[in-house]
């Protein structure tokens, strides 16, 4: 952080004067001009919600896939049908025993255990091959749509969070002054989201925390950094490789819950995905948890705010953001060139 | 030294002696002639729909092939090049959309229609080659999706969600180009020029050149060579191709809409490659042939073993698996290693040309 600032002083100010633009556009009571030119600032702060939120799924998925490329450079293209299966086994586990928080682990394990098949009987035997993985990854993603579409219908489902979670819930940022009485009004936001979105933060941390501060997260950096030393010295690397894929895989099925919750889960969902990953670690910079995070945060305020100021075009804003870093930095905002 | 081993036949003639006819291979000649002949006898189904969309498919995927074979990049971006040229000659020719079509002759719709398809695969190509292997097919593929939405997205350019119908090669020299058979040989002919072309570039200094730079692009830079400035020039070459492959498609099909140009057919053109071989400019042809009679064929398939025919995508993607799987050189890389096996001498186990 100190290097960056001391080395581009300029873009420092930049980013900082936007931050703290940004902050006051959510804080402050907006005055009269404010409002006729950009709206309502409940619809701004929604969108502001809505997008980190989204951000927070985003990062779920993303991380994985980040991960997983990162240790074993597998481009994971299947990472979307990983994701909508944990969305399918997430949904049948919340409506058939009742408990939505039982989706999560069930849907972490199944599709962790898919991966580690994955990793097992396709991957290994091609290792170092990039473009082979690659392409049996996208073989694999159609035929595992296919097949989800075959056993499951091509239905809408939505998981519905437990009534303890369901509802809005009154949050410290004002929208507007009440004109009678010149009382306060605080913005109402689904007790869910909330939710979802510190448990992504929590996980966010904690793969932090386990790739810096223990043994086996120093193992799977000096795996990221060079495969071929790490197996030299002895490391057991073929057993941190399936350990990766099964976890990347199960943040792949746990945000399939997730995104289950928030939207819907149905066929078509998991190239949605797949693509808004691949735009979010492009952008963060591959194998990077940080930037997968950054990333994410900012492809998913892209996505909200597009979608409420420029409705048309949010999609190609998301792209556009991407373009720009790849024209300006290609190894992404917190990758290593 | 009589010990030493010559090669005692003398099998292969000095080609300048040699009438040029004699210089072509024989599969050659009995694939041109099958293919001149087919209208003969094949029905004008097969004719307009199995062969006439071969060729189309085959010629977006050999632009594929270029790019992957000769270039070592991966690029999924070709479809929606083939897409908008084939939006371009919808919206500078003639469609049943009268309020965007600008109705000019096709001498200027179709060059135009090119243009723009090679600025805008030169500048995909450009953002592209910033990055290298893998990450190339991502970025295409955000590209092609960026595409899809913004085609879907945008009514004043590209008509939205319906895209247009009604777009119709031109009565030139009188014939009525979307008849089975001048529509097959129209395919067929483009086909082959964009067949040979690439053959001829393949050998010639540039395609060298760029072979050179997919095998060893810091070598080829040391040698003097801009790395970056032949891949791009690759991608502007391989968006001609799938250009016009765009633009029949429009006309096979009479219409373009953004599912023309979406992700799943974007990835069907890789799929085609790739079961095809992407070692020579033939695999392509082979593989959409390939993939061309399974989508016709495949309802009947899987009935027959008592499948519904909806699980067509399963039959591609397993077919796909099991190609990439077995032979990451597609259907090409079986038949090489089947000739390998053929020409093998089982006492020396080993080819008996290498003496």
């Amino acid at each position: 952080m100190r290097d960056f600032a001391s080395r581009h002083p300029g873009w420092t100010i930049i980013i900082l004067l936007a931050v703290a633009i940004f902050i006051w556009l959510i804080f402050a009571v907006w005055p009269k001009e404010l409002v006729d030119v950009i709206g309502r600032k409940k619809v701004f702060l929604n969108a502001v919600f809505n997008g980190i939120t989204l951000g927070g799924l985003y990062f779920l998925v993303a991380s994985g896939f980040t991960l997983i490329f990162g240790l074993m450079r597998n481009v994971n293209l299947a990472h979307g049908s990983l994701y909508l299966l944990g969305g399918y086994i997430g949904y049948f586990v919340a409506s058939s025993t009742g408990y939505w928080l039982l989706a999560f682990p069930v849907a972490f394990v199944l599709v962790a255990i898919v991966g580690i098949l994955m990793q097992i009987f396709i991957f290994r035997r091609m290792e170092g091959q990039d473009l082979r993985q690659t392409l049996v990854t996208i073989g694999i993603s159609i035929v595992m749509a296919d097949l989800m579409l075959w056993g499951v219908g091509g239905d809408f489902y939505n998981i519905s969070p437990p009534s303890w979670l369901s509802g809005p819930m009154e949050t410290l940022f004002v929208t507007g002054v009440k004109r009678s009485s010149g009382e306060l009004i605080y913005l109402k936001y689904p007790v869910v989201r909330v939710v979802i979105f510190l448990a992504s933060v929590v996980i966010g941390v904690a793969m932090w925390m386990i790739l810096n501060r223990t043994q086996i997260g120093m193992m799977i950096r000096a795996g990221v950094d060079d495969r071929d030393m790490l197996s030299a010295t002895g490391a057991r690397i073929q057993l941190v490789f399936v350990g990766v894929f099964a976890f990347g895989a199960g943040l792949a099925g746990i945000a399939g819950v997730v995104g289950g919750t928030f939207q819907s889960v149905a066929p078509g969902e998991d190239i949605r995905f797949l693509l808004a990953s691949l735009v979010v670690v492009i952008v963060g910079g591959m194998g990077s948890i940080t930037g997968a995070a950054l990333g994410a945060l900012l492809i998913g305020l892209a996505e909200q705010f597009g979608s409420v100021y420029f409705p048309t075009y949010a999609v190609v804003l998301t792209f556009l953001i991407m373009v720009l870093v790849l024209a300006f930095r290609p190894q992404g905002l917190m990758g290593r060139s | 030294m009589a010990l030493v081993e010559t090669n005692p036949r003398p099998k292969v003639h000095d080609a300048r002696q040699r009438v040029w006819f004699e210089r072509i291979p024989a599969s050659y000649w009995i694939v041109c002639i099958a293919l001149l002949i087919m209208p003969a006898f094949a029905s004008e189904f097969t004719l307009y729909q199995v062969f006439g969309w071969s060729f189309i498919l085959g010629m977006i995927s050999l632009s594929l092939m270029f790019l992957g074979g000769y270039g070592g990049m991966v690029s999924l971006v070709q479809m929606s090049v083939a897409g908008l040229a084939g939006y371009m000659v919808a919206i500078f020719g003639d469609s049943a959309i009268t309020d965007i079509s600008l109705g000019w002759p096709w001498y200027i719709a179709i060059p135009l229609a090119l243009i723009v398809a090679m600025v805008f695969g030169t500048i995909v190509g450009s953002l592209a080659v910033r990055t290298e292997g893998i990450y190339t097919i991502m970025i295409t593929l955000a590209v092609a999706a960026a595409f899809f939405y913004f085609t879907r997205q945008n009514y004043v350019v590209f008509n939205g969600f319906s895209g247009f119908n009604g777009v119709l090669p031109p009565n030139l020299f009188g014939v009525d180009w979307r008849q089975s058979i001048p529509f097959y040989y129209l395919t067929l002919f483009w086909a082959a020029v964009s067949y040979f072309v690439v053959l001829y570039i393949s050998r010639a200094p540039f395609g060298l050149a760029l072979q050179g730079v997919r095998d060893n692009p810091r070598r080829m830079a040391a040698l003097g060579y801009s790395v970056n400035a032949h891949r791009i020039a690759a991608y502007a070459f391989a968006a001609l191709i799938a250009g016009t492959g765009g633009i029949l498609l429009t006309w096979q099909s009479a219409q373009i809409s953004p599912g023309t140009a979406g992700i799943g057919p974007a990835i069907d053109i890789l799929v085609i490659a790739v079961i095809g071989g992407m070692s020579r400019p033939i695999g392509p042809f082979i593989g959409a042939f390939i993939y061309v009679l399974l989508k016709t064929f495949a309802i009947d398939i899987l009935l027959s073993v008592g499948l519904s025919g909806e699980r067509f995508q399963l039959l591609i993607g397993l077919g796909f698996l099991a190609i990439v799987f077995f032979s990451p050189d597609g259907l090409l890389g079986l038949w090489d290693r089947w000739q390998e096996y053929r020409k093998r001498d089982p006492l020396l186990d080993r080819s008996e040309d290498r003496l």
